[in-house]
């Protein structure tokens, strides 16, 4: 009896390890099965190459949403990681203990706001300011992009920072002999000992860039055409299914699911190049 | 050797690159910290004086935008999702450190799995949410397609905060038990476990905070109706979808902010709940 609970139970547990392989084994072949035949009738180039979107004449073309999830990726990095990744060699190395303790909590609480509270706050400080200072209406690849490298600071901010404090001691030290100053040390020594857990951060950071949603679609405009400045509107892929799914319908609605596959190849691809970064500073 | 702030000074002064690096670094950690504050007081400076009784009537009209109907399915939501994820999460996490052998190759697959499932966005969830519990199992938009949905969400999060704990276990807990004659089911359920609980607990608390912030994968599965739920197949929107709703609707940007303080004032107690308790653990369950 007692043999036998101990053996249903080892099988209970196996199932519930199963559970997170089933999920993703549903949702890949949810979304394919449905996504992939709407690419089909389509037509693959047209759909990914397509630079028109026009659902009420059943033109379906991606790239301008491609191209908005990439130039607001790009912006987000460009302003997310050299700030990230300083204060993270700040945190690191040059933090006394009690403001550390308080920056630490303040970046976790960062990381734990709402989507929409970051998107409202864009909505009404970052979308005026940017129609004021810089042209547009305000709604544009800019407005995006700053938001979003603020939504992925304490991201990259806390891969880096855990990556940097890796890094043997003896690097700093070894440097620190040779002369070199504590600034110094830290910025040409361990900074690049810790490259690819840094690398690990920021491709982590992209990956929450280019799947975040309700933010974007509420700062971005939305507008289905290939931006070209960056004050001008932009509609990105996450953002093209929220904005239209809730009223599509037949091939439209296909055409949304295969946008969505489009989207998780991209964060399949990025959580690849993700987890074979880890696994080099692992070794290193 | 200790330098006074003086001397450390004149040192910086004799090397400009010294000076820049740690001038940089400073700039940076203080944009983040202006970013936070900023944030934080904006939302607040904004919202708390329109946080009226209005807002808080049981029942919701377009007059009073009340939040109370979304509180109570924010707390529905989370409490289903945890009914599931919970038990699903801490079983897996049983089996992978304490039944599967080394060099099990089941192992390398379930970790493979958490990490593709923690990389994709919530928009992704939805979708398949949409397909998935809403069409496929027939649940429609309601409370059941979308606690469903975020269980799945935050079982990697659950997973391995759970992992990462019963691994800190010390392995002569398990030997003294296993010498004292218990079998393992016994040594998981009243030794293991109960050892591991605070790192249980701060993933959960993390889990919550997820759920209550999730908007983009709830407008699919949960719906936008704005009332409380009535069951498991009624449609529920949560605080954060509410938040959305009403901001898109341009007619209620302060309730909008006064949403805001509440889904602040909810992540930041979430947030200080979980740093207690990993400061009880000790810090030993920082992940690297």
């Amino acid at each position: 009896m007692k043999n036998f609970k101990e053996k249903a139970m080892h099988i209970v547990f196996l199932i519930t390890a199963l559970v997170s392989v089933a999920a993703v084994v549903l949702i890949c072949v949810f979304l394919f099965a449905n996504g992939i035949p709407a690419i089909g009738k389509i037509g693959v180039f047209k759909f990914l190459l397509g630079t028109e979107w026009r659902p009420e004449n059943d033109i379906y073309g991606i790239l301008p949403m491609i191209i908005g999830s990439i130039y607001v990726a790009a912006g987000a990095l460009i302003i997310g990681v050299p700030v990230g990744v300083l204060c993270a060699v700040f945190m690191a190395g040059f933090c006394p203990k009690p403001i550390y303790k308080v920056l630490k909590a303040g970046i976790d609480l960062m990381a734990g706001i709402p989507s929409v509270v970051y998107g409202f706050f864009g909505l009404v400080v970052i979308v005026p300011f940017v129609r004021e200072n810089i042209g547009g209406r305000g709604f544009s690849v800019l407005t995006a992009s700053v938001l979003l490298g603020l939504m992925i600071l304490p991201t990259v901010i806390s891969v880096a920072e855990s990556n940097i404090r890796a890094v043997p001691e003896s690097y700093y030290e070894g440097a620190l002999a040779l002369g070199a100053s504590h600034e110094r040390s830290f910025f040409f020594i361990v900074l690049p000992a810790a490259k690819s857990g840094v690398l690990a951060g920021i491709v982590l950071g992209i990956g929450r860039a280019i799947g975040e949603t309700m933010a974007v679609k509420m700062v971005a405009g939305n507008q289905t055409i290939i931006p070209e400045s960056i004050t001008s509107g932009v509609r990105t892929l996450t953002t093209n299914i929220v904005l239209e799914m809730g009223y599509s319908t037949d091939l439209h609605r296909e055409a949304l699911i295969a946008t969505g596959v489009v989207l998780f190849v991209f964060i399949l691809l990025i959580n690849l190049a993700f987890s074979a970064l880890k696994r080099r500073s692992g070794k290193a | 050797m200790k330098q006074t702030a003086k001397q450390k000074w004149a040192s910086l002064c004799k090397d400009p690159v010294s000076l820049l690096i740690r001038l940089a670094v400073c700039l940076a950690a203080l944009i983040t910290v202006l970013t936070i504050i900023f944030i934080i007081a904006y939302i607040l400076i904004k919202g708390i004086p329109y946080l009226s009784p209005d807002l808080f009537k049981w029942k919701y009209t377009s007059d009073n935008v009340s939040m109370m109907p979304a509180l109570i399915n924010t707390l529905l939501i989370t409490v289903i999702s945890l009914l599931f994820a919970v038990p699903a999460g801490i079983g897996s996490a049983v089996y992978l450190t304490e039944y599967a052998g080394r060099g099990n190759k089941l192992v390398e697959l379930v970790r493979i799995t958490t990490e593709t499932l923690s990389g994709i966005p919530s928009i992704v969830y939805g979708l398949f949410g949409s397909l998935f519990f809403v069409k496929a199992c027939g649940f429609g938009l309601s409370l059941l397609s979308g606690s469903l949905t975020l269980a799945i969400m935050i079982l990697p999060l659950i997973m391995r905060t759970t992992e990462e704990a019963l691994r800190a276990v010390p392995d002569n807990y398990r030997e003294g038990s296993f010498g004292l004659g218990a079998g393992k089911l016994r040594t998981v359920f009243r030794i293991v476990l109960p050892s591991a609980i605070p790192g249980i607990v701060s993933g959960v608390i993390l889990g919550i905070g997820r759920i209550i912030g999730e908007s983009a994968a709830l407008i699919f599965t949960a719906g936008t109706v704005a009332e409380a739920a009535k069951g498991l197949f009624s449609s529920a929107r949560t605080l954060a979808v509410h938040m959305y709703a009403i901001s898109g609707e341009g007619l209620y940007i302060n309730q909008t902010y006064a949403t805001a303080v509440i889904l602040l004032a909810v992540v930041i107690l979430i947030n200080s709940l979980s740093e207690l308790i990993s400061e009880k653990l000790g810090g030993k369950n920082k992940n690297g």
